[in-house]
């Protein structure tokens, strides 16, 4: 077969074939492409002012790598004058997460930001290791995912930051959309295609991936050589979200326009008023103070199951107050 | 019976899968069917693959036929869309690179 010019510059030999568009493009024109269509995401959504402190959470995986290091080229190319940290969050799993954050700390001498690691262990008194001794396999992506979120407004607090950006692509949104829609949580398909969210007391999170297939990310992470994380949790993943993702990825097979198709659809969904207003008001914890909707927050509630179970470890309770005195 | 000498990569976590190795060097037969005299392709590349060096949990390597949806390929770092994917008939020298999207971010 002879080789196949790029459609955009007509110049060079075609090395990839664009999910989004059906194009056959050259590899500099790839990566012109991929890092200007993140810029015009972040110029029309508005997301930064010059001086900004902005924190990347960052796991040492292909999408927040990719994503470090592009946020890098684009505040240096166009000016955008961001104070840019990582963020990352030690779950406290052994052969696991300890290699990724090696990844990490390369990372931060490769692009030269700040590095700040919170853990598991300092904020809520248990590694993912021991909640999984305690729960078994079952629930532990529950109690990880709603200790990572908290962990994450943590520790931009405790380093300044008021806006964290995350990895999350447009493969991860659409299989959310698809989710949501699966359970039934309306207000929850209401947000999760938002390229912004903010409680009212919470850090501000975007998601300047929101667009950029998954396809492109691992592309790009290959031709630049990043160097990037890769194995899976060694605790069973959510099973519910891997089916999501395998049927996203068959219909993608057969039409790669359907995850940015999802997505759109999701933004498309208006929620009739009523059924917002059954979402319940936001308030305090009673225990942590962070935004919750019952009187304890969410990990707050985890936590004194796991301490109950442990038959009391009240000492938990002094070191997540303690943490609160470093928010904002 | 003369063979293809080619260079296969795994990565994004498909390498542990294949015991752990990042890179193999390969000689596999010319023909991948010696009676009909079908020529070796990315598609008998795959069988192979996972018939002799494979070690466990195949349904995340193969289904129906192909790789998984959510692996990419790349022949000679170009996307296997544009070299003709399965049918791709390997030349001695290859370098095919295996990489799974499906592990975390």
């Amino acid at each position: 077969m002879p080789p196949k010019l790029c459609q955009l510059c007509n110049e060079t030999r075609a090395v990839l074939k664009r999910p989004k568009t059906g194009q056959h493009i050259c590899r500099e024109c790839f990566y012109y492409v991929f890092e200007t269509e993140i810029h015009n995401t972040i110029m029309e959504a508005k997301l930064f002012s010059p001086g900004d402190r902005v924190a990347i959470g960052a796991s040492g995986g292909k999408d927040s790598t990719v994503l470090a290091y592009v946020m890098k080229v684009l505040n240096e190319r166009y000016n955008y004058g961001l104070d840019l940290h990582l963020l990352s969050i030690d779950e406290g799993i052994r052969g696991y997460r300890d290699d990724s954050l090696e990844t990490v700390k390369r990372n931060q001498q490769q692009y030269d930001m700040p590095l700040k690691i919170l853990s598991y262990e300092e904020l809520y008194g248990w590694s993912m290791d021991r909640i999984v001794e305690q729960v078994g396999r079952k629930n532990n992506c529950t109690f990880c995912g709603v200790f990572r979120r908290q962990a994450l407004d943590r520790g931009a607090a405790n380093i300044g930051v008021d806006h964290i950006l995350t990895g999350h692509n447009a493969d991860d949104i659409a299989e959310t959309v698809l989710m949501n829609i699966m359970r039934g949580d309306i207000a929850r398909l209401g947000r999760c295609t938002l390229i912004t969210t903010q409680g009212e007391d919470t850090i501000k999170r975007s998601k300047p991936f929101k667009y950029v297939y998954e396809k492109e990310i691992v592309m790009y992470a290959y031709f630049k050589k990043l160097d990037y994380f890769s194995t899976e949790c060694i605790y069973s993943p959510d099973a519910y979200r891997g089916h999501a993702r395998t049927f996203l990825k068959d219909l993608e097979a057969s039409r790669p326009s359907a995850i940015i198709d999802i997505i759109h659809s999701g933004e498309a969904f208006e929620v009739r008023q009523e059924v917002k207003a059954k979402a319940k008001a936001q308030t305090t914890c009673k225990r942590c103070g962070y935004m919750s909707s019952n009187e304890l927050c969410k990990a707050c509630s985890l936590l004194e199951g796991l301490e109950r179970g442990m038959g009391g470890l009240a000492v938990v309770r002094g070191r997540c107050r303690g943490l609160e005195s470093g928010r904002r | 019976m003369s063979t293809v000498s080619l260079k296969v990569e795994f990565s994004g976590g498909l390498e542990l899968l294949f015991n752990n190795q990042r890179q193999i060097k390969l000689d596999l037969p010319a023909q991948a069917d010696a009676s009909e005299g079908r020529p070796a392709d990315v598609r008998y590349l795959i069988h192979w693959l996972k018939d002799n060096r494979l070690k466990e949990r195949p349904e995340l390597f193969v289904e129906n036929g192909t790789v998984r949806p959510g692996i990419l390929v790349l022949i000679n770092d170009t996307d296997w869309e544009l070299e003709g994917e399965e049918e791709y008939v390997l030349e001695n020298g290859d370098d095919i690179v295996f990489i799974s999207t499906l592990h975390g971010g």
